[in-house]
């Protein structure tokens, strides 16, 4: 009768019902998501965003280290060069196709940290939803910023900023709450980056 | 104006409010469960979710209605139907309020309980045909508990009531109510009250006693290849078989319209409505606590601890009467 002492216990079953009553009134810790949004981290990996110049001029100059760091190869870049009457970048090559597979993607910021020029940024937007697989290759037609839309954030816009030098990778160490969002501090080069076997 | 006109008209507001109720009663069962596991339930349909049902039904009637090659057409697309008309003619002998003219029920019949019982024990026939006439393993499996479940469950359901009717000395669902005036049911019946609601959950297939649908082993039991509107009937007829088991308890053991401490400032019906809504409540309470029971240990315990539990009652109620004659 070992069996029957859990079916018959009735204290138990009153203590259930008790905790269940008291969960009724607790608050509750939903986020009503398209109306209400929950504040991201500051360092964000969202959908990616290749930045211009003051001028106008695409930061982007066709050397393709971000589709080489890329560990899960969604970045195509195939440079060409500037045409001097219709200079594209301040440098000799420009991007003349630019794509990113987003559902490749792992949104790991490596790109991010292998451009020389700091072109391609991760922005904090995430909402990518789309009907095609198709849709999910963003060309520069979507990454670029439009020629009247600004810069761009630069990735420096963050606490602590990113470390000078690109060879080392930051401690990150993070508290997250919910309510406040996440508050990321930088506690000095620890790390230094292994770019053994990634090949583009 | 002949009868009939008054029953129909009767009838016909009385399918609208038990349908509302119905409707109400699922927002209110997933609202209750939602803040029971810290979700807010639906909220999106109309302020607090309240158009929620009406989404819920557009969305099963513009469902398509399957059914299984092997399935046997005409018993697989009768079965709802049986559910659903057992279900709601329940309601029939049911009085919500004080009636001495029988405004608040459409028919006084003298042997209401049994006639309760009787429709009650019907409802196994919609569910055990809808699952075999699916023709497939799971709908299958499920009819068979449920009919095991559903009788083994009724004979102690029905000896709960025996121990109210020799109190109440009538089987007229009106005179058991006059006959708690002052003292409600449930304190002298008290173990045929906890009987009843035990047998009452497992009668209407709800957890922890939701072995018939139990989706954890078998889908979704005996509804599990019925779509769009059949599948609503089944739904609508497991709501309003809760709401019948609520409307019961209140009229056997909670007293029915009589208002509680002589609070006549709300009207009878009133009350009558509080005690179901506390009823489904607990209902749906139930079932945001407890896991489900496994099948041999439900089956042991309906025979070997209730039925006997239950019989002792309905023996010492008719030995405590006689003695004090």
């Amino acid at each position: 009768m070992a069996e029957g002492k859990q079916l018959y216990n009735v204290g138990a079953i009153l203590r259930g019902l008790s905790i269940t009553f008291g969960f009724m009134f607790k608050k509750k810790p939903t986020i009503q998501y398209p109306s209400v949004r929950k504040q991201h981290a500051p360092r964000f990996h969202g959908l990616h965003e290749l930045r211009r110049y003051e001028d106008g001029k695409e930061r982007c100059i066709g050397c393709e280290l971000c589709s080489s760091a890329c560990p899960a190869n969604a970045i195509t870049v195939i440079g060409a060069e500037n045409a001097p009457a219709d200079r594209r970048s301040p440098g000799e090559r420009y991007a003349a196709r630019y794509e990113i597979d987003e559902l490749r993607c792992i949104f790991c910021g490596m790109c991010e940290e292998a451009c020389p020029t700091d072109a391609i940024v991760l922005t904090p937007r995430f909402e990518m939803s789309d009907f095609r697989r198709g849709s999910f290759v963003y060309a520069k037609d979507r990454l670029l910023v439009p020629p009247q839309g600004g810069t761009g954030a630069p990735p420096d816009e963050r606490p602590g900023g990113i470390p000078a030098d690109l060879g080392s990778v930051a401690e990150m160490k993070s508290t997250t709450d919910p309510a406040t969002g996440y508050d990321a501090t930088y506690y000095g080069a620890a790390l230094k980056t292994e770019r053994k076997g990634l090949t583009g | 104006m002949p009868a009939w006109i008054f029953v129909f008209i009767k009838s016909a507001i009385l399918l609208f409010v038990v349908v509302t109720a119905f409707a109400y009663a699922m927002l209110a069962e997933r609202k209750i469960m939602g803040w029971m596991q810290l979700r807010p339930g639906p909220n999106r349909v109309g302020p607090w979710g309240l158009m929620q049902p009406a989404a819920d039904a557009a969305k099963l009637i513009l469902k398509e209605d399957l059914a299984p090659r092997t399935a046997d057409p005409l018993l697989y697309r009768l079965a709802p139907f049986i559910s659903l008309l057992t279900a709601f003619s329940v309601y029939a002998v049911i009085p919500f309020g004080a009636s001495p003219a029988g405004i608040w029920s459409i028919g006084n019949v003298n042997a209401g309980v049994l006639f309760l019982l009787a429709i009650m024990s019907l409802g196994v026939y919609g569910i055990s045909l809808g699952g075999w006439a699916s023709g497939s393993k799971y709908p299958l499996l499920g009819s068979v508990r449920s009919t095991a479940q559903m009788i083994s469950y009724e004979l102690s359901m029905g000896l709960s009531f025996a121990g109210v009717l020799l109190v109440a000395g009538t089987t007229s669902l009106d005179g058991i109510v006059h006959a708690q005036v002052g003292l409600w049911f449930f304190i002298p019946e008290l173990v045929a009250f906890v009987i009843y609601v035990i047998t009452a959950v497992a009668e209407t297939n709800r957890a922890p006693f939701d072995l018939v649908e139990a989706e954890t082993e078998l889908v979704a039991g005996f509804h599990t290849e019925y779509s769009g509107l059949r599948f609503g009937l089944f739904f609508i007829a497991e709501y309003v078989n809760m709401l019948t088991i609520s409307c019961i308890a209140t009229l056997l053991f909670l007293g029915g319209w009589d208002a509680p401490f002589g609070w006549t400032a709300l009207p009878g019906v009133a009350w009558f409505v509080v005690k179901v809504a506390a009823f489904m409540f607990f209902y749906m309470w139930l079932r945001a606590t407890l896991p489900r029971i496994r099948y041999d240990r439900l089956m042991a315990f309906g025979w070997k601890v209730l039925l006997p539990v239950a019989t002792l009652n309905v023996i010492v109620t008719a030995v405590v009467i006689a003695v004090r004659g």
